[in-house]
C-alpha cells in the first residue's frame, strides 16, 4: 500500500477518503484538515487566547499539539475528576506532554473546588455518572476560560464523537441539543464560544497522528464509562461505517451543510444568571449548582450558596 | 507472534506469515477501530507480520463524557 501523495510505503489507510498516507503526508492531512474547520468555521485567529480542554487522552493532546504546532495561543485545562488511578494517570500524561512543550497547563481539581468526586457524584446524583461528569466539565472550562480572559474554548470532538451524538440526538428527536451540535458555539452572555477543531478527523485519524507524534496518552477506558449510551452509538455506526465508509461523515458533515439551518429556531431559550455562581441557566440555578447540592446533600442550591462560596 | 490487546491487557502467542488483516479478522476485529503497532510503526491491512513480530492492537474507540 503506497502513499496517495508520494508513493511512500503507506502507514494509515483512510478508507472513507479511498486514501493511505506515509507518516510526513498524514501529519500535513490532518494539519490541512484541521487548518480547513479553523477556517471554514471562523473559530479563531493568531491572536486569540485559546484554552483547550486536555484530558490526557488521545484527542485533546492531538488537538493541543496540533493547536501548538500551527503556531495558535494554545493553554490546556485538566480537570481532576477524582477516578482513581485513572484519573491520576490522566492528569500525568497531562503535566508531562505541557512540559515537554512548554505549555501553559491550567489544572483545577473537583473535589478541591466543589466538594466533590466523580464517583461520589455517580452514587448520589440523579443523573448518570458520564452526564455529571460532562456537566462538570462543561461548567469548569467555561468558568475558567471566562475567568482568565481566554477568548475561546476548544474541545477535542471528533467526527464520530459528533455523529454517534448526533445519532443518539436524532433517535431522539431531541430538536433543541440537535440545534446546538455545531463545530462553533458563539459567545452568549455569560457563556464562552466554544470549538471542535477536530470534527472533520475520525476517532482513527486523531489516535494515528497522537502515535505518530509521539504523544504518550492515556490508554486505558475511564473505569466508569461501561454501558455508555455514545459508545454503544459509535459502536452501531462503526457496523455501518464497515459495510459503507463514508457513513459517519455523511451523516454528520451532511447534517452541518444541509439540515442544520431547519433547527435553529429550536436554539433559543433565554438565559439569567444562577443565583449562587452567576453562570448563565434558564432557571433559578444553573444545573451544575442544582446537581452540586443534591450530591452534597443539601436542601437547595441556596443552601450551597450560604455555606459555600462560589 | 505475540499480539498484545488492550483493556484488558493481555498477550497471545499466533502463526506469522500473514496479512495483518488477516490477524484482525482472526479477532473478529474492524480494521477501522484499531491501530496496529510494531514497535514504532504502524502498519495497514496489507502489511504482512512474521512469526517473531510483536504487535500491539490498539482500539482507538473513546467514550463517556468527551473530551
Amino acid at each position: 500500500m503506497r502513499c496517495r501523495r508520494c508513493r511512500a510505503p503507506a502507514v494509515v489507510e483512510i478508507r472513507r477518503h479511498n486514501a493511505a498516507f506515509c507518516t510526513d503526508c498524514f501529519v500535513q492531512h490532518v494539519r490541512e484538515q484541521v487548518k480547513r474547520a479553523i477556517a471554514t468555521h471562523d473559530m479563531f485567529g493568531p491572536e486569540d487566547r485559546v484554552l483547550v480542554a486536555v484530558s490526557g487522552g488521545k484527542d485533546s493532546l492531538a488537538l493541543w499539539d496540533l493547536l501548538l504546532g500551527l503556531g495558535y495561543r494554545a493553554s490546556g485545562l485538566h480537570l481532576g475528576l477524582g477516578i482513581g488511578g485513572y484519573s491520576s494517570h490522566s492528569g500525568k500524561l497531562a503535566r508531562a506532554f505541557a512540559d515537554e512543550r512548554e505549555a501553559d497547563l491550567i489544572e483545577v481539581d473537583l473535589a478541591g473546588e466543589h466538594g466533590f468526586d466523580i464517583p461520589t457524584a455517580g452514587r448520589r446524583s440523579s443523573r448518570s455518572t458520564c452526564s455529571v461528569c460532562g456537566l462538570s466539565k462543561r461548567y469548569v472550562f467555561n468558568r475558567v476560560a471566562l475567568e482568565r480572559g481566554f477568548d475561546v474554548v476548544a474541545t477535542g470532538h471528533n467526527l464520530d464523537d459528533e455523529a454517534a451524538t448526533l445519532l443518539g440526538n436524532t433517535l431522539r428527536w431531541q430538536t433543541e441539543y440537535i440545534a446546538r451540535q455545531f463545530p462553533v458555539l458563539t459567545a452568549e452572555e455569560g457563556l464562552m464560544k466554544k470549538v471542535k477543531p477536530l470534527f472533520r478527523l475520525s476517532e482513527l485519524e486523531t489516535a494515528a497522528y497522537a502515535f505518530l507524534r509521539g504523544i504518550d496518552y492515556v490508554l486505558e477506558e475511564c473505569p466508569l464509562v461501561a454501558g455508555n449510551t455514545q459508545i454503544r452509538y459509535k459502536e452501531a455506526m462503526n457496523r455501518l461505517e464497515a459495510t459503507s465508509p463514508g457513513t459517519k461523515a455523511q451523516f454528520f458533515l451532511g447534517y452541518l451543510e444541509r439540515a442544520a439551518p431547519l433547527f435553529e429556531a429550536q436554539d433559543r431559550a433565554e438565559l439569567s444568571p444562577c443565583e449562587r455562581c452567576g453562570q448563565p441557566t434558564t432557571g433559578r440555578f444553573c444545573a451544575f449548582c442544582r446537581a452540586r447540592a443534591q450530591i452534597l446533600g443539601w436542601a437547595s442550591p441556596a443552601e450551597v450558596c450560604e455555606a459555600v462560596s462560589p | 507472534m505475540r499480539v498484545k490487546l488492550r483493556n484488558p491487557d493481555r498477550e497471545v502467542e499466533l502463526a506469522g506469515g500473514r496479512k495483518v488483516r488477516d490477524v484482525l479478522l482472526e479477532f473478529g476485529i474492524d480494521p477501522d477501530t484499531v491501530l496496529v503497532i510494531r514497535g514504532r510503526e504502524l502498519l495497514t491491512r496489507e502489511e504482512r507480520v512474521g512469526d517473531d513480530d510483536r504487535i500491539e492492537i490498539r482500539a482507538v474507540i473513546s467514550g463517556g463524557s468527551s473530551p
